[in-house]
C-alpha cells in the first residue's frame, strides 16, 4: 500500500449503478461524510456501469465498452472514492487488462491509481475521527469477498466501526465466507445463491445482532431482498449510512 | 452435460439436510486442521511461493521435461508409455495385463483412471479391479462415483457405510463400530493383495532428472498395491512432473497440510524402478501410462496453462462455499469443485461443460488456499468468455436473448444518456418489472428490488453537488 496522501482539496464520487438505482441514500451518506472533513466532492454526469456484471458473464467487448466510458467520465487528477469495493476493485484491478492499446492501458492504469474504496479513504485519506452520538447498539460487519480478497480494505471498515463508542461489533461466523450474490452467480444458479444467503442470514441471526453492516451494494442488494422473501425480522446497511446516522445521534 | 443436469442435481443436493450437514461439517474440519499445520501465514505465503514456482518451472519446458523423465524411467529399469486420450491409456493398461494373463488388479487411489473410467473398461474385458483406498472401496461397494478428490466417500455417514458392508460383503455383521468396518476392509483387501496379478496406482509427482515415481498415502494401501504383485502399473496426467527431487519437499509440505492438515503422510513411496537382483520383494515389472487426454491443448494456451499447477490437494474444494453446500456428485464431473470447474470444460469441452465456470461466485476463497497458486478465478471468467463466444453456454436464459441484453448493456454503459433513461424507467415502472428470464430467476429467492424514487443526479443537485 502507497504512504497516506495529504488531504486532497476535492474528490470525484463515482456512485455505482447499484446506488444509483437502489440505494442513492448510500451515495448521498458518503459525500456528507467526505465534505465534513472539508473536502469538496464533485459527482462527474457522465459516469455510467464500471463494467464489472459483463466482465464477470463472460462479456469482455460490453466491459470495455463501459470501461472506455468510465475513463473519459472520470477524467482529470482527482481521487476517485467508490463506496463499493466491488467496482473499486474492477477499476483498479481489472481496467487495465482490459485494453491492449498501450495509450488505453496507460489511461487505464492512471485511472486504477486514483480509485479508493470510501471506508479506506476515510481513514487513510482522511483520517477521519468520527464522534459517536448514537444510542448503544449491536451490530455485526459483513466482510464482502471483493473488500477481502481483492481490495484487502476491510480493516479499514473495521476501524471506523470500532472507532464508535456505542457500537458493539460482535463477530459473524464464517465471516470470510461468500454472501451468495456474485452478480450473474445469482441468476443463473438461484438455489445456490438463496441458500448462501440463507446460512449468511441465519448466522447473523446467531449473533443477536440489529444490523449486519456491509461496504457493497451487491451483497446489500441480494441480502435485502432474501430478508424481505422471507420476512425475516434483519436489517442490513451500507457502511456509508450507518456512519452518518451514528454521527447525527441515530 | 447440460446446465439444467445442473441444477437439478443442486436442488436435490441443497434438500437433502443430512449431506449439507456432512459436508459442511467434513469441510470445515479439513479447513480447521489446514489452518492448524500452516499457523504462520508469512511462511505459508513463502512456501507456496515455492511451491508456484516448482511448478510453473516444471510447466515452463513440459515437452522437454518429459522426455527427460521418459531417459530416466527407462534407466531405472520402468517401461514407459504414451497415450493420447483416455481410450488409448485404457487400451494400454489392459494389454500389458492381457500380456501378464492378469484377471484381478489390485488399485490404490488415482483420479486420473477415474477420469479414464479405467475399472468399468477393465470389467468389459473381463478383469476385476479392486479398490484398496478405503473410501474408494466403500464407493466402489456403493457403485458410486468419489464424490471429493482426496476423502471419495466423504458423503457417506458412518451408518450408511455399515449397512453397506452387511449387504455387500458375504458374512458381515451389521455394526457401526469404525475399528471392526476397518477389520472387515482389512481382511476382505489381504486376500485381495495376496492374489492379484498386478496392481495399478495413481502417481503425485514424477521427477524428470531421478525418474521417481512420487505417491502419498495413509492407508499403507498404495504401498501393498506397488509392492506386493508383480506387476505395478502407474498411470498419471503429463502435468504431474516435476524437475528434480529437490522440488519435492516443499510440494509434499503443501500437498498434505493443503488436503489433510497432516505435516507428513503416513507413506511416502519413492519408486524408482522395479524389484532388482537380490531384493527381496518388489514387482519385477513396472510401467508409467502418461496420458495426456486434452492436456496438451491446456498446456498450449499460456493463460489457461496454470490450470496444470494443481497438483490435486482437494484444498479449493474444502473451502468452496458452493462445494461445500452441494457435494461433488452435484458436478457431474470427475474433477469437481473450483478446478473442476476450471478443468473439466477444458478436457470435455465447452459443448459439454461450458456452463460450469458460471456456477461460482467468484469470491476467491479457492484462490486465497491454492497451495500452487492457480489464479482460479481469472480462469474461471476466462472460460466464461471462451463459452461465450462459442455461443454454447446451456440452460436457460442463455443463448440469443442472453448475448441481446448484453448488448443492450454495453449501449447503456457507453451512453449516460440512456442509462439514466433505463433507471427512470425503473422508477416509473415501479413493481412490474418485465417478465423476463433472468428477474424471473431472481426472483425465486428475492423480493422485488425498490428502485430510488429520484435519481441521484437530482438528489445531488438539489444538495448543490456540482456534477463536473
Amino acid at each position: 500500500m502507497a504512504d497516506p496522501s495529504p488531504k486532497p482539496a476535492r474528490v470525484q464520487l463515482f456512485a455505482t449503478c447499484l446506488v444509483e438505482a437502489f440505494f442513492p441514500e448510500t451515495a448521498l451518506a458518503a459525500v456528507e461524510l467526505i465534505e465534513r472533513e472539508g473536502v469538496e466532492v464533485v459527482f462527474p454526469a457522465g459516469q455510467t456501469c464500471c463494467g464489472q456484471p459483463a466482465y464477470n458473464a463472460g462479456h469482455r467487448n460490453e466491459a470495455r465498452a463501459a470501461a472506455r466510458r468510465q475513463l473519459s467520465a472520470l477524467a482529470g487528477d482527482l481521487p476517485v472514492v467508490v463506496p463499493s469495493a466491488s467496482c473499486a476493485g474492477m477499476m483498479k484491478h481489472h481496467y487495465p487488462r482490459l485494453f491492449s492499446d498501450p495509450a488505453e492501458r496507460e489511461a487505464a492504469e492512471r485511472l486504477a491509481h486514483r480509485v479508493v474504496e470510501f471506508g479506506e479513504f476515510l481513514v487513510r485519506g482522511l483520517g477521519v475521527r468520527l464522534r459517536d452520538a448514537g444510542p448503544p447498539l449491536r451490530v455485526a460487519w459483513h466482510s464482502s469477498c471483493h473488500a477481502l480478497r481483492e481490495m484487502g480494505v476491510v480493516l479499514f471498515a473495521k476501524a471506523l466501526l470500532a472507532g464508535l463508542a456505542r457500537v458493539d461489533v460482535v463477530p459473524l461466523a464464517r465471516e470470510t465466507e461468500c454472501c451468495g450474490f456474485g452478480g450473474i452467480f445469482a441468476v443463473k444458479h438461484p438455489a445456490l445463491s438463496a441458500a448462501m444467503a440463507e446460512d449468511k442470514l441465519a448466522d447473523l441471526a446467531a449473533t443477536g445482532a440489529e444490523r449486519l453492516i456491509a461496504g457493497d451494494c451487491g451483497c446489500l442488494l441480494h441480502l435485502q431482498g432474501a430478508i424481505e422473501a422471507r420476512g425475516l425480522p434483519l436489517r442490513v446497511q451500507h457502511l456509508a449510512e450507518f456512519l452518518r446516522e451514528r454521527v447525527h445521534g441515530g | 452435460m447440460g446446465d439444467s443436469g445442473f441444477e437439478a442435481r443442486v436442488e436435490q443436493a441443497l434438500a437433502d439436510a443430512g449431506l449439507r450437514r456432512n459436508f459442511a461439517s467434513a469441510m470445515g474440519g479439513f479447513a480447521a486442521r489446514r489452518l492448524a499445520v500452516f499457523p504462520d501465514a508469512a511462511a505459508l505465503e513463502r512456501l507456496r511461493e515455492q511451491g508456484a514456482a516448482a511448478r510453473r518451472r516444471a510447466l515452463a519446458r513440459l515437452p522437454e521435461l518429459l522426455e527427460e523423465l521418459e531417459r530416466a524411467l527407462v534407466g531405472n529399469g520402468i517401461h514407459v508409455h504414451w497415450a493420447e486420450t483416455a481410450a488409448v491409456g485404457n487400451r494400454i493398461v489392459l494389454e500389458i495385463l492381457e500380456a501378464h494373463g492378469v484377471r484381478r488388479v489390485v488399485k490404490g487411489k488415482s483420479m486420473v483412471s477415474e477420469e479414464m473410467h479405467l475399472n468399468a473398461f477393465l470389467a468389459r474385458h473381463g478383469i476385476d479391479a479392486v479398490e484398496t483406498d478405503l473410501g474408494e472401496f466403500i464407493i466402489q461397494l456403493a457403485g458410486e462415483t468419489p464424490s471429493h478428490i482426496i476423502v471419495p466417500a466423504v458423503h457417506k455417514n458412518r451408518a450408511q457405510i455399515a449397512r453397506l458392508f452387511h449387504e455387500k460383503i458375504p458374512g458381515t455383521p451389521y455394526t457401526e463400530e469404525v475399528a471392526e468396518l476397518n477389520a472387515v476392509a482389512r481382511r476382505t483387501l489381504r486376500r485381495m493383495f495376496r492374489e492379484a496379478g498386478a496392481g495399478l496406482s495413481g502417481v503425485n509427482f514424477a521427477v524428470a532428472a531421478t525418474g521417481t515415481l512420487c505417491l502419498v498415502e495413509n492407508e499403507g494401501n498404495g504401498r501393498m498395491c506397488t509392492g506386493v504383485p508383480p506387476l505395478h502399473i502407474a498411470v498419471m496426467g503429463i502435468e504431474k512432473v516435476i524437475e528434480r527431487l529437490e522440488d519435492l519437499p516443499p510440494l509434499l509440505r503443501l500437498l498434505t497440510g493443503s488436503a489433510t492438515g497432516q505435516r507428513v503422510t503416513t507413506y511416502v513411496n519413492l519408486i524408482s524402478g522395479p524389484r532388482r537382483a537380490g531384493d527381496p520383494d518388489g514387482p519385477r515389472e513396472v510401467h508409467v501410462v502418461l496420458l495426456d487426454n486434452g492436456r496438451s491443448a491446456v498446456y498450449a494456451d499460456p493463460e489457461l496453462r496454470a490450470t496444470l499447477q494443481c497438483i490435486r490437494c482437494g484444498c479449493c474444494l474444502n473451502h468452496c462455499p458452493v462445494y461445500t453446500r452441494i457435494g461433488g456428485h452435484a458436478y457431474g464431473t470427475t474433477y469437481p469443485g473450483p478446478i473442476g470447474k476450471v478443468l473439466t470444460p477444458q478436457l470435455a469441452g465447452l459443448e459439454r461443460a461450458g456452463g460450469l465456470p458460471f456456477a461460482s461466485t467468484l469470491c476467491g476463497a479457492c484462490e486465497e488456499v491454492c497451495p500452487v497458486k492457480i489464479p482460479l478465478t481469472r480462469l474461471l471468467r476466462r472460460l466464461r468468455e471462451e463459452t461465450v463466444r462459442a455461443g454454447a453456454a446451456g440452460g436457460a436464459g442463455a443463448g440469443a436473448l442472453e448475448r441481446l441484453a448484453w448488448r443492450g448493456y454495453g449501449l447503456s454503459a457507453q451512453h449516460p444518456r440512456l442509462y439514466r433513461l433505463l433507471f427512470a424507467c425503473g422508477r416509473w415502472l415501479g413493481g412490474l418489472m418485465p417478465p423476463v428470464a433472468a428477474l424471473e430467476r431472481w426472483g425465486r429467492a428475492h423480493a422485488e428490488p425498490r428502485f430510488a424514487r429520484l435519481s441521484l443526479r437530482r438528489l445531488f443537485r438539489k444538495r448543490g453537488i456540482p456534477d463536473a
